[in-house]
């Protein structure tokens, strides 16, 4: 009896020590694409500063906005980042909530990769073969105009070029960002190649979606879970299953696995950030203008993300696998980010 | 001899022959537990001993007021400003001195550890008499050159550097200029991006207050409430009703409970997100009907006998519960209260919904600071990109799991040690 009288005293200690609710930390949400990048930032704007570090929550791209607009006081969060742009019904939930004014920073590129084993055959594929290989249904193969359910069982079925081994892809499951991206940069980007799949975009926009973005589900399509390790791991112990995740597991893994060239193009810095290299999507986060001022530190941590130290070409970003945007872009955003404008509403068009 | 012992000495070889079989199950059964038992424990140990130690380098680092750029070491400003990397670099170029060339620095200088620099801020802020002597530090190596001196000879090719870093980590290794020590900063620091800078003790205190806050709850209120259904309440549906609610609260899944939590602790009180206060107001939902459970069972193993004794000698029902019946049942409670929190240590599913699963830098000092859990740091490393992430989350799951053998040893000892036979 006597210890459980201890112990309701240290915890009553423990609450005791309790600070007013209001905040003297930067609070930040979002994506956990961003979430490797932004928790760099915020360690060493920590260490760097006589601002505490920052807290960094992995939400999600639409989680962190959702949270980001129910509004303004200190029980929000002041930063929230995405793995792609706020969509308009975002911006004006947020609006609605008395969140109005809103700075919008790109911070650069993520490149979604294809990859396999070190220890497999180098590859090289179209985004067509990608798309053929991967739909739900694809146009038939003696040439007409209609879906069959989709027939190949190897890629040397896809495309004559390459190898005689079973398409086996493993991937992130329908609840991760990356695979959005993965169905709307490589699927689609290869059902566009078809010229009357790409005219149903104008028709029939919800069919074209369904068609463009849906991924088989017989088995040749693997959901290893949101854990892009596993997915390493899995193909470091078989060298003829390919794996889809983003670039800076590629850079971190080099040793592990090789990136399957798309038309040639390899994904690296330079491609990737040129556009050159056809998945990638870039990043951003948005800042809460009303908290300016209230919570101590949000300028000065966007002021720290934004400066080439960090997001350059040399920054310590690129050595964590952020593809930086062109040196143009970067000084318009920074601008952007230095003076705090709002989004007008403008960017959705 | 009469039919029916024909009959049993006919069966005796097969009934024994049955029960050897039935055995054998059991057997079997156990095995197949311990050797999936064996095998985590073998997978999670041989990734995660590597990351209790660490390899730094010596270097001969001189504390250059120009180089550094400070002239007053006392000046606090300037000492937070001061180029330390710089003083790291020149030291680096002074043992290799044929580099040249940008990217050749920007490599010879990715060998160690960004945490060289803040040692030697804190180095200078003790002792600023240190400004313009030189003196042989050893300070930590970068993750990628840690892993690097870490793995086999035979894998060392495919390590994450370049094969000039190679050359130069084989030459400092051949001289002595490297060595292993134990790593200090998986129990002293919080989290960190860079493996050889992250910690655990952020997630560990945060377990902490977190388990203090539910511990305080639920045990008081989950023994009040077992008491009086046990003790005082009347036998009638609404008590039965009562009960089958608490059975099902079980077996609620627990991401449930924090879902309720973001709604009414956050969303209704207003409370701050990611604070051990909120974690623990959550798991002690989460484990009040546990501890209610095994409550109720301590307090009905209590025979009747006593509380007839006491009763006869004239006294009332409530000194009956509080100075016979608790302190009888008490063991079994508190094993009750022990098993729940070794649950409620385990768990990151209700966490996730009130902001928890954070990156969290600081030390948590308090149940309103900012703060994580153990698990939930598991997770979270195990999602890093970097591969000594890997070895770190082995580890952070060695440490969760001596937490949980010791709590559930001392369960067992406890009973062991308090339980009354009658």
């Amino acid at each position: 009896m006597k210890n459980t009288h201890k112990l309701v005293l240290a915890a009553a200690l423990a609450l005791s020590s309790v600070p007013a609710m209001a905040r003297d930390t930067v609070s930040i949400v979002g994506s956990s694409t961003v979430y490797p990048f932004a928790t760099v930032v915020a360690e060493r704007f920590g260490r760097n500063t006589s601002f505490p570090t920052p807290k960094i929550e992995s939400t999600g791209s639409g989680g962190g906005l959702k949270l980001f607009c129910q509004g303004v006081g200190t029980q929000h969060p002041d930063i929230t980042n995405a793995s792609r742009r706020m969509k308009q019904s975002e911006f004006e939930l947020c609006k609605s909530n008395g969140v109005k004014d809103i700075t919008e920073v790109q911070i650069g590129y993520d490149g979604l990769v294809v990859a396999n084993s070190v220890k497999g055959p180098d590859l090289d594929i179209s985004l067509r073969d990608l798309y053929l290989a991967m739909a739900k249904d694809v146009p038939n193969p003696n040439g007409t105009e209609e879906l069959v359910p989709n027939p190949y069982k190897t890629w040397k079925d896809v495309n004559p070029a390459l190898p005689n081994v079973k398409i086996e892809v493993v991937g992130p499951p329908p609840t991760s960002g990356t695979r959005d991206s993965f169905n709307e940069l490589g699927v689609e980007g290869g059902c566009k190649t078809f010229p009357w799949l790409k005219a149903m975009k104008d028709q029939d926009k919800n069919k074209y979606k369904s068609v463009c973005r849906s991924i088989r589900e017989d088995g040749h399509y693997i959901e290893a879970g949101e854990n892009d390790n596993l997915i390493v791991q899995k193909l470091e112990s078989s060298p003829t299953i390919l794996g889809v995740f983003g670039f800076s597991f590629l850079d971190q893994n080099r040793s592990i696995v090789k990136a399957v060239k798309i038309k040639g193009v390899s994904p690296n810095m330079e491609t990737v950030g040129s556009g050159e290299y056809p998945m990638a999507r870039s990043m951003y986060f948005y800042v809460k203008k009303a908290h300016v001022g209230v919570i101590p530190g949000i300028q000065e941590y966007v002021k720290e993300f934004t400066n080439d130290r960090a997001w350059g070409d040399e920054g310590y970003l690129a050595d964590k696998g952020l593809i930086p945007s062109p040196k143009n872009e970067r000084m318009k955003w920074a601008d952007n980010a230095k003076s705090l404008n709002s989004m007008t509403g403008k960017e959705f068009e | 001899m009469s039919v029916t012992t024909e009959q049993v000495r006919k069966t005796l070889a097969r009934r024994y022959r049955a029960e050897k079989r039935f055995k054998a199950y059991g057997i079997c059964a156990i095995s197949i537990g311990l050797l999936a038992l064996l095998l985590l424990f073998t997978d999670i140990i041989g990734k995660g001993y590597r990351a209790f130690y660490e390899y730094s380098v010596a270097l001969q680092i001189t504390f250059d007021p120009e180089t550094l750029e400070i002239d007053d070491p006392r000046d606090l400003e300037q000492l937070q400003y001061g180029n330390y990397e710089a003083v790291v670099r020149e030291a680096l170029q002074a043992r290799f001195p044929g580099v040249e060339g940008r990217e050749d620095k920007r490599a010879l200088a990715a060998l160690v550890s960004t945490a060289a620099g803040y040692l030697l801020r804190d180095m200078l802020e003790n002792s600023p008499e240190l400004l313009g002597q030189t003196h042989t530090l050893w300070l930590q190596l970068d993750d990628d050159a840690d892993m690097f001196l870490k793995t086999s000879e035979a894998k060392r090719k495919m390590a994450r550097l370049s094969d000039q870093q190679q050359a130069w980590m084989v030459e400092l290794e051949q001289s002595n200029e490297v060595r292993a020590g134990f790593n200090h900063s998986l129990f002293t620091r919080g989290d960190s991006r860079e493996p050889e800078q992250a910690g655990i003790l952020g997630a560990i205190l945060g377990s902490l207050f977190t388990m203090l806050v539910t511990l305080a709850l639920s045990f008081p209120i989950g023994v009040a409430a077992a008491v009086y259904l046990e003790e005082f309440a009347p036998k009638n549906r609404f008590t039965d009703f009562i009960e089958v609610n608490i059975n099902n609260l079980a077996a609620v899944p627990s991401i449930i409970f924090g879902l309720l939590g973001l709604a009414v602790f956050i969303g209704l009180f207003g409370m701050p997100r990611s604070v051990p206060l909120v974690g623990g107001l959550v798991l002690t939902l989460m484990t009040l009907p546990t501890i209610i459970i095994s409550s109720r069972a301590a307090i009905k193993a209590v025979p009747p006998s006593i509380r007839q004794a006491a009763m006869g000698l004239g006294a009332s029902k409530m000194q009956v519960v509080l100075q016979f019946v608790l302190p009888l049942a008490l063991p079994g409670m508190l094993t009750g209260g022990i098993i729940g929190m070794a649950q409620a240590l385990g768990e990151t599913a209700p966490l996730l919904m009130i902001g928890m699963v954070a990156f969290i830098v600081e030390l948590p000092t308090g149940a309103m600071d900012a703060a994580t859990v153990l698990p939930v740091q598991v997770f979270l490393w195990a999602s890093s990109p970097e591969q000594s992430f890997v070895t770190m989350t082995s580890a952070a799951i060695m440490v969760l799991m001596t937490f949980l053998i010791t709590m559930n040893t001392l369960a067992v000892v406890m009973r062991k040690r308090l339980e009354r036979r009658w």
